[in-house]
């Protein structure tokens, strides 16, 4: 593209009007500009986020990340328990959603009858467009009862040995946070990974079922090894946005600092706590710290987003899925 | 079946037997979890109906909220607010979207288009709260919240969408198509607006709907920005706007139940919304592509 695009300039620089030259000019310096804007503005949200924790990050250093204080009335601050929460109910959401994700994406891909693919996978990216906040209210007001009344109280019973199913089940807390993350990275997971699947050569796969395998065998020996890095950075992508999820998640965890085994407690992760601030910070030390748990929330995210982008890119490329090709016989 | 068997059997067994019982029960595992997924969207919006149907009436979307301790009232200031915000957010992040999309599959080098695309993702991945918090720095801090400051803070996360849209979709209009103007000795640009913008138009219309599917829901951005806001239908976007996630997350947090049933009909207001802008994308984004690779 690039090549045709100089030799047109050298063919036609010499005859061309001013208006043109100015168009030409005009249109590529405009949407420069564009995406320079885009660019810059990344550079300014993580400039502006470390700024704003500038005086939490000098008051408190390092030590913010391992202090489990969060005290306003002392005004001594640390992120050791939403970390903590964070970590506890990413890893549980990803745990659940991860073999989920993986079994839809195979079964619209393998085994979902042709005219059925199309309309689930869109249900099921649907399920990525309703908005947090109404997964985050039938969290609290439909799924929390039912934790509490039934989901609870059984894997209390059936796992209460489990340091992880100890106390009571309560209607918020981290697995209800848990499992609204699951919600939210579901579609992510899976749609990637439809994707890596829907690569996978044909004949690697029918050289699998002629040597005798069953199709799942054909599924664990040739398409999982096949899509494995895909579905790492599928996972990573979902990682990131189940770090970043703040209002569902406030919504349903309970909002309370500490750090236990129990699903059934309350906690609170880095993103919630941020979100639940926003009317009650009274210092600007408070306010600073609450920079500092976004500065580490986006520090995380965007690595996340690098590294997924990177292999899920990669893959792309090897798995030969560039652009779509222009159909042969298409009129132009 | 067991009337004509055979002398010896043809079922399977030993080793045979268990691959086929291994096969049988993991291709069910795989179909039931596209089942569990689709039964929790069923499961969503129909609690969502069931239980928006006892506080959604007329009333609901042409009143303002009850004063405190009054039952009934509505959401016109919110649904009002969150216009005021979409389109602010729209007037900002489509052109700039838009030019950034064409920049990236047209004007670029191949390195400086992926590195663009790449920082397009990061900023789509960042979550939207980090967003909130930048824009309260920016703009908040020593001022007042305000739809200006809300409307950009969405802008910013319709941003990667759009451009990534636009660029995707600038790239299925067939390279054929640009050589043919250019061997016209058409100029690029008269080339650009006349050949590949209408073949892409559709595309840019499915990437804008996207993009406002997408902000509609969004609360975490607007509770720096804009959360804290009259109880009336307010047009100044100087002020702080009421928005109708902000109204659903204030009332799914309020213990009374008054409110919970009003939080549920605001939430089926936006998902009626957010559903019908994603199957409009849908369907122009069909057709686009179609339109693009050729008739």
């Amino acid at each position: 593209m690039s090549a045709t695009a100089r030799s047109e300039t050298d063919l036609t620089s010499a005859r061309r009007s001013l208006g043109d030259r100015l168009g030409d000019r005009g249109l590529h310096g405009l949407t420069m500009l564009a995406a320079a804007i885009c660019v810059v503005t990344v550079g300014l949200i993580a400039y502006k986020v470390f700024d704003q924790a500038g005086s939490a990050i000098s008051t408190f250093g390092l030590g913010f990340l391992t202090s489990s204080q969060w005290n306003p009335v002392t005004n001594q601050f640390g992120a050791a328990d939403f970390i903590f929460g964070t970590a506890v109910t990413t890893a549980g959401a990803l745990i659940i959603a991860t073999p989920l994700s993986i079994a839809i994406a195979l079964y619209l891909t393998e085994l979902a009858p042709r005219f059925l693919r199309t309309p689930i996978a869109t249900l099921v990216e649907m399920l990525a467009a309703i908005p947090s906040v109404v997964i985050g209210l039938w969290g609290i007001l439909v799924m929390g009862p039912f934790i509490q009344d039934h989901l609870g109280p059984w894997l209390h019973s059936a796992f209460g040995w489990f340091p992880l199913f100890t106390g009571s089940p309560a209607q918020v807390g981290l697995l209800s946070a848990i499992l609204v993350l699951t919600i939210m990275v579901i579609p992510i997971i899976s749609a990637v990974t439809r994707e890596i699947f829907a690569t996978c050569p044909n004949e690697l796969k029918e050289g699998a079922l002629a040597l005798g395998a069953t199709r799942w065998e054909m599924v664990r020996l040739v398409m999982l090894p096949y899509a494995r890095n895909g579905i790492v950075g599928a996972v990573i992508l979902g990682m990131g946005r189940a770090v970043g999820e703040a209002i569902a998640v406030t919504q349903v965890i309970g909002g309370t600092a500490g750090i236990h085994a129990s699903l059934f407690g309350s906690g609170d992760t880095l993103a919630s706590r941020i979100a639940s601030q926003y009317q009650g910070a009274t210092s600007n030390i408070q306010i600073s710290s609450i920079a500092y748990l976004g500065a580490i929330l986006l520090v995380i995210a965007l690595i996340a987003n690098v590294i997924a982008r990177l292999i899920v890119g990669g893959v792309r490329v090897g798995g030969r899925r560039t652009r779509p090709a222009v159909p042969a016989g298409a009129p132009a | 079946m067991s009337t004509t068997a055979p002398e010896f059997s043809l079922r399977a067994t030993g080793r045979v037997r268990r691959r086929q019982l291994v096969n049988r029960a993991s291709l069910l595992a795989a179909s039931l979890a596209a089942l569990v997924a689709v039964a929790v969207l069923g499961l969503l919006i129909g609690s969502v109906i069931a239980k928006a149907a006892s506080a959604i009436n007329l009333d609901f979307i042409t009143k303002d909220p009850a004063t405190f301790g009054m039952t009934g009232g509505g959401i016109a200031n919110a649904l009002v607010g969150t216009g005021i915000l979409i389109l602010i957010a729209m007037v900002i992040a489509v052109p700039i979207g838009v030019f950034a999309g064409i920049y990236t599959s047209e004007f670029a080098k191949p390195a400086v288009s992926s590195t663009v695309r790449l920082v397009l993702d990061v900023l789509n991945g960042v979550p939207s709260i980090i967003i909130g918090i930048f824009i309260f720095g920016l703009l908040v801090v020593g001022h007042k919240q305000s739809g200006w400051s809300g409307g950009i803070a969405l802008a910013i996360i319709m941003l990667p969408i759009i451009a990534r849209s636009t660029q995707e979709v600038l790239a299925l209009v067939p390279g054929t198509v640009k050589e043919a103007g250019l061997a016209l000795g058409i100029s690029r640009w008269r080339t650009f607006l006349a050949v590949v913008l209408p073949a892409a138009f559709g595309g840019i219309i499915t990437a804008t709907l996207l993009g406002v599917a997408r902000v509609a829901g969004e609360t975490a951005p607007l509770l720096f920005t804009s959360s804290i806001a009259a109880n009336t239908v307010t047009t100044d976007p100087s002020q702080a706007l009421p928005s109708i996630p902000v109204t659903i997350f204030t009332y799914s947090e309020s213990p009374s139940p008054d409110q919970h049933a009003q939080a549920w009909a605001a939430a089926l207001v936006l998902i009626v919304f957010v559903l019908l802008i994603s199957i409009v994308a849908r369907v122009f984004a069909a057709r686009a592509r179609r339109r693009a690779t050729g008739r």
